[in-house]
């Protein structure tokens, strides 16, 4: 228990700390924030050891009372899933915060203070077991994001800030409308409690696959969280903040963003939709897989006629969660596992992108491909770093990227639930256009020679930047080649959402009207 | 033994590990050079080792390594496992073998170059994954070693990243590399779905698993669609690596790395590849008889068009580079009438002779400085006397000249085109060897004899060290005698010995097809096959002939009058059919342009983004959109709260 508490409140304990320190001292603002964010995540690695992957439920579970009026409650736990992408957080703010030292050159102390409390919201979002507490986390994102993009961002700053946040913010809307509604319907209908509420995930996960809620309604719930988690993903057509914000906000922002912020979508329709609208989740993954597949050509085609690099991993970004959603929604413990894996390896190869996008911009103070050309000649141990992102990012066999990608596509190729192996055939000619854009412009910014003076005298990578970036390299290479010391973790719960779903489908329609009829009419009983 | 074969890739692993690693620290070439074909050579040796201990003992069945498991997860059980077999074992000693030559070469080649480390690092990657391709036991590993050479090619025909090379839409080296990437990966995408169909209907990606299952009911599976649409699309893989019509256009670009680079990664090893993954997937292959003709048709077209283009290339890796696609046509084209032992025999030679010829050039191109245009050379055998010689061996294997490997390969796939296929597959596949036969004595003639047209101030023509004619004088002898490996029956009486030690063994790997194909390699010695034989030599000398006749005057009077009066013909040919023009009209500018000007600056900026900000102003009313957005947030929320408690409303009381 004790590893799962410091892990959630120990960055937010350093965020505090951070406040009490000497604006004018920036060098120990920095490393007390490094400091905080390498314990937790050393911390959190013990995570490991207490975690039972053969169990596939939820473990290290804490619950506390908190709004007992509505029964919310202060519920954490992990299961295979939440793991991966806690420890990912863990990681990733360790990393953008190494990688803050050298591009936040201003009010660090509020900047470092809102990188832990992001930090501190990421992680909770993962935790929580209580729709409530999730939507707090969820909420309390926006505002250091907003912040550190709105602060210490590009030109456009504000823009893009004001559009991040009017997007995601109206998402959330949706998704609280409907957690309101469902706490009220499993409360008073289901499960009769005495609050006649309930945001308990437990409570509400077995009380809906016992009285599955009415299809005609669980659509439209399906669709507010849906809606929610996918502009956050972003899943096309939603996906227009995203190249904004992430080319405005500073490069940790890019970082954490593309690292962690992005797969809280795809947590959520895994941790939510899947598990709580499954009926409506197998009704409407047809259209989501078509959004998906959309997404991955769109982004790609995209990506390849961008002229700034920042921008061009951006819209990258599109492509790489479709094969995500695309994962989740095959329902097939392969696609999943693999949409599970392609989220920890988009968070460590974009992430990876963008850090090194930016140790460009640090240099250059410009992202515009066609000012640089011949960089390999002066950095050519940046070369390499960059090479071997810019490899993962295609899909290379033997890197992490080709896992994720080869077990999504084969999950949406082999899905009932989809339906049709066209998904897979399209989406698949998304990873020759991903060797396109990726190469065309690794070839204009590295190779060559220089033809731009100002790229004559660049420095290859400092220590502190070869540190960021090692550790990276080190995962994607792992994933790469021993991929199951990663699957293995999120298996067995995997399994078991999958063979909920497949018993869903297979359960007759009819058994489910039946239930659907029973509930109403014990609804109208209640009601009399 | 066999357990052995995991330090095959191993070695070269290693060495890819230390140079990549450390390589800039070693302060003398010699110490890398020495580790970069050390590693190999031990790789040779040790796939020797297996190869006796496998032949000894008689081994029918393949033997399977497994190393670890990779992917398991769901249904998917992938191990990282090695399969040994007559066909890998093969294909490591000609990857080793040659690869090794190649390396030593090197050592000579990329004296001085500024990232000698680079180079032999990458060299060893390139082993490694090669070896991983050809020894591995399940289609989804040989695809990681598939992929890992293909990133080997792109890292090293780019890798003198700050030179330019000519070509349509190339500047640079890398652009070239990008070329053989991107055009390789259209043909990854058919390996990857081929994969996923087989798996949706054997269950597994083992090739001995597959095959048995597939052999095992012939009745279902004979001509079914499935069996087509994987072979068709794993075939598709195979026009990728092996630059086969419609994906070639990338291999003669890919001339633009280092020469030794051509001649092992795009002569001898990579581009077999696909041969390779028909080969040892010959059951399916043999299941589907439109594939079957699909590969034979595209394979002598493939032969035939390259040879054509072959003809009036005047870049002397070009030529053989078009030579290298068109053999690799007649590859195809043995395997898909049936005649596997031919198809890999012919890889076998060619990996000889083509190496050869590349390392001749190499070789030529060291001597004059940097110069690969043939009209600028002549006369260069008294200068380069080894490097001549060699060359001409491996220009008379190439060409068909009896009793040099070639000759064996060539007319064995000639012989099995005709008795397995049609007369059509022989008459084209014979008039390529024309062609073959004439641009490469062209190309000899231009370089080697005749007048010296080089500026003598500036090209001090001088053969190569040792460490460079010395690989030479070896393949040279290969080249000249490997092809006694696969004497075809008619012949095998001549020369008193076991006839065809190739297809004996070869046999257990290509039996099953053969079964399903109800046919054996032409074991019956026909006089057809004497007269073919004759032809196809006859044809080969006329060739030779003619070509040293239209260039031995010093004019090249004939030449000129021929490409004067067939103009549109010539041009046509010099510019390669105008195949990238063609691509890039119909599919890269059409795809850029969509892109560029509708998916993005008018789907994404103008109706999504318009779409939003308009929903915004909307709301906050007309003015200036940035500031009103930001002063409109709160509103914005509010609204849209609002209006979404009413509908949920709405729900609660309309529902029940």
């Amino acid at each position: 228990m004790a590893p799962l508490f410091i892990t959630l409140f120990l960055p937010l304990a350093g965020s505090l700390f951070l406040l009490l320190l000497n604006k004018d001292k920036p060098k120990l603002i920095k490393y007390t924030a490094f400091g905080f964010s390498f314990v937790t995540f050393v911390v959190s690695l013990f995570l490991l050891y207490f975690f039972n992957q053969n169990n596939p439920n939820f473990q290290l579970v804490f619950e506390a009372v908190w709004i007992p009026s509505i029964d919310a409650g202060f519920r954490i736990g992990l299961d295979g899933m939440s793991l991966l992408l806690l420890l990912l957080t863990t990681f990733i703010s360790t990393i953008t915060i190494l990688s803050s030292f050298g591009a936040i050159e201003k009010r660090e102390k509020e900047y470092y203070a809102m990188i832990l409390l992001l930090q501190f919201a990421m992680t909770g979002v993962f935790l929580a077991l209580d729709l409530l507490l999730f939507f707090v986390f969820w909420e309390l994102i926006l505002i250091p994001m907003y912040f550190i993009i709105g602060i210490w961002g590009g030109k456009d700053r504000i823009y893009a800030a004001v559009k991040f946040f009017i997007f995601t913010a109206v998402g959330s809307l949706f998704m609280l409308v409907a957690i309101v509604w469902l706490g009220y319907y499993t409360g008073t209908y289901i499960i009769h409690n005495s609050a006649g509420f309930t945001t308990n995930f437990f409570v509400l996960k077995s009380a809906l696959s016992n009285h599955p809620i009415p299809i005609e309604v669980q659509r439209w719930l399906f669709i507010a969280f849906a809606l929610s988690f996918c502009i956050k993903v972003p899943v096309f057509p939603l996906h227009t903040w995203l190249p904004d914000a992430h080319t405005e906000a500073p490069t940790p922002g890019s970082v954490v963003l593309a690292g962690v912020l992005l797969k809280m979508g795809t947590y959520g329709l895994v941790r939510f939709n899947l598990e709580l609208f499954p009926q409506a989740s197998i009704e409407f993954a047809p259209y989501i897989g078509v959004l998906a597949v959309i997404g991955i050509i769109y982004g790609a085609l995209v990506s390849m006629v961008q002229t700034d690099v920042k921008r061009l991993v951006a819209f990258s970004s599109v492509s790489h969660l479709g094969f995500v959603v695309l994962g989740i929604f095959s329902m097939t413990i392969e696609g999943l596992q693999g949409a599970i894996i392609q989220m920890v390896n988009h968070g460590l190869t974009t992430g990876m992108l963008f850090l090194c996008v930016g140790m460009i911009y640090e240099r250059r103070h410009s992202r515009d491909i066609a000012e640089f050309g011949g960089l390999a000649r002066v950095m050519p141990a940046f070369t390499v770093f960059f090479g071997i992102a810019m490899l993962g990012s295609v899909g290379l066999p033997g890197l992490n990227g080709f896992i994720g990608e080869y077990l999504t596509l084969f999950g949406a190729f082999k899905s009932p639930v989809l339906g049709s192996q066209w998904y897979t055939i399209v989406s698949a000619t998304g990873v020759i256009f991903a060797a396109i854009y990726l190469l065309w412009m690794f070839q204009r910014v590295m190779f060559g020679t220089i033809t731009n003076h100002k790229n004559e005298n660049l420095k290859d990578l400092n220590k502190r930047e070869w540190a960021t970036l090692i550790p990276i390299v080190i995962l994607i290479v792992w994933i790469g080649v021993h991929p199951n010391s990663f699957l293995k973790i999120s298996e067995n719960s995997t399994k078991a959402l999958v063979n909920k779903l497949e018993l869903v489908k297979s359960g007759n329609q009819k058994n489910i009207k039946v239930k659907v009829s029973q509930v109403k009419h014990y609804s109208v009983n209640k009601n009399k | 033994m066999h357990e052995l074969i995991k330090y095959v890739p191993l070695l070269p692993f290693i060495g890819f590990l230390i140079l990549g690693l450390f390589g800039k620290y070693f302060k003398k070439e010699a110490i890398i050079g020495t580790i970069g074909s050390g590693t190999v050579f031990g790789s040779l040796i040790i796939s020797l080792i297996i190869f006796f201990d496998f032949m000894g003992k008689g081994h029918e069945k393949p033997l399977l390594v497994p190393v670890y498991k990779w992917i398991e997860t769901g249904a998917l059980n992938i191990n990282v496992s090695y399969q040994v077999d007559q066909l890998s074992i093969l294909f490591s000693l000609i990857v080793t073998g040659v690869g090794f030559l190649i390396h030593v070469y090197s050592i000579g080649y990329m004296r001085g170059d500024r990232s000698y480390y680079r180079f032999f690092s990458y060299m060893n990657l390139f082993i490694f994954m090669m070896l991983n391709l050809v020894l591995a036991d399940n289609l989804l590993f040989t695809f990681l070693g598939w992929e890992g050479v293909g990133l080997c090619s792109y890292l090293l025909i780019g890798f003198w990243y700050d030179r330019k090379f000519e070509g349509y839409k190339i500047t640079w080296t890398g652009d070239a590399g990008n070329k053989a990437f991107i055009v390789n990966r259209i043909g990854d995408f058919g390996f990857i779905i081929a994969m996923f169909l087989i798996f949706n209907e054997f269950s597994s990606l083992q090739y001995t698993e597959v095959s048995s299952l597939a052999a095992a009911d012939t009745m279902k599976y004979f001509g079914s669609g499935t069996i087509t649409a994987i072979t068709l699309l794993m075939f598709l893989g195979c026009t990728g690596k092996s630059a086969q019509i419609p994906l070639a256009v990338w291999l003669p670009d890919a001339m633009a790395g280092p020469t030794p680079v051509s001649a092992l990664i795009h002569a001898a090893t990579m581009v077999t590849a696909g041969v390779y993954l028909v080969a040892r997937n010959s059951v399916l292959f043999a299941l589907s008889p439109v594939s079957m003709e699909v590969v034979a048709i595209v394979g002598i077209a493939t032969a035939f068009f390259a040879a054509t283009i072959g003809l009036v290339q005047n870049d002397i890796k070009k030529v053989l580079a078009y030579s290298t696609v068109s053999q690799l046509g007649y590859m195809f084209a043995a395997l898909g009438v049936g005649a596997f032992t031919a198809g890999v025999f012919h890889v076998m030679t060619h990996a000889f002779f083509k190496g050869l010829l590349f390392l001749g050039a190499g070789s030529v191109i060291h001597g004059m400085h940097d110069e690969q245009n043939i009209k600028n050379m002549g006369g260069l055998k008294s200068y380069m006397p080894v490097t001549y010689k060699t060359f001409f061996v491996a220009t008379m294997a190439i060409s068909g000249i009896p009793f040099f490997s070639g000759f064996f390969s060539k007319d064995e796939i000639l012989w099995n085109a005709f008795s397995n296929g049609n007369i059509f597959l022989w008459l084209i596949g014979a008039t390529a060897a024309f062609f073959t036969a004439f641009y490469m004595f062209r190309l000899l003639k231009l370089t080697f004899h005749g007048k010296e047209r080089f500026d003598h101030h500036h090209v001090h023509p001088h053969e190569s060290p040792k460490v460079m004619t010395l690989p030479l004088i070896i393949l040279a002898f290969l080249s000249a005698v490997g092809g006694f490996l696969g004497v075809p029956y008619a012949l095998g009486f001549w020369f008193n010995t076991k006839p065809n030690l190739l297809e004996s063994w070869l046999h257990p790997v290509f039996q099953p097809a053969q079964v399903i194909l109800q046919r054996t390699e032409g074991h019956q010695i026909h006089s057809i096959e004497y007269i073919l034989m004759l032809v196809s030599v006859g044809i080969a000398l006329t060739a030779i002939y003619l070509a040293k006749r239209f260039y031995s005057d010093e004019q090249w009077a004939f030449p000129r009058a021929l490409a004067g009066r067939f103009q549109t013909v010539y041009k046509l040919l010099l510019n390669k059919y105008s195949l990238d023009e063609i691509y890039f009209a119909i599919i890269g500018t059409p795809i850029l342009k969509l892109s560029q000007s509708f998916l993005w600056k008018i789907f994404d900026v103008k109706i999504i983004d318009g779409f939003v900000n308009g929903l915004a102003t909307v709301t906050v009313g007309a003015g200036e959109k940035i500031r009103r957005i930001q002063t409109g947030v709160a509103q914005n929320y509010a609204l849209l709260m609002m209006g979404g408690i009413i509908l949920i409303i709405a729900w609660l009381i309309f529902s029940y």
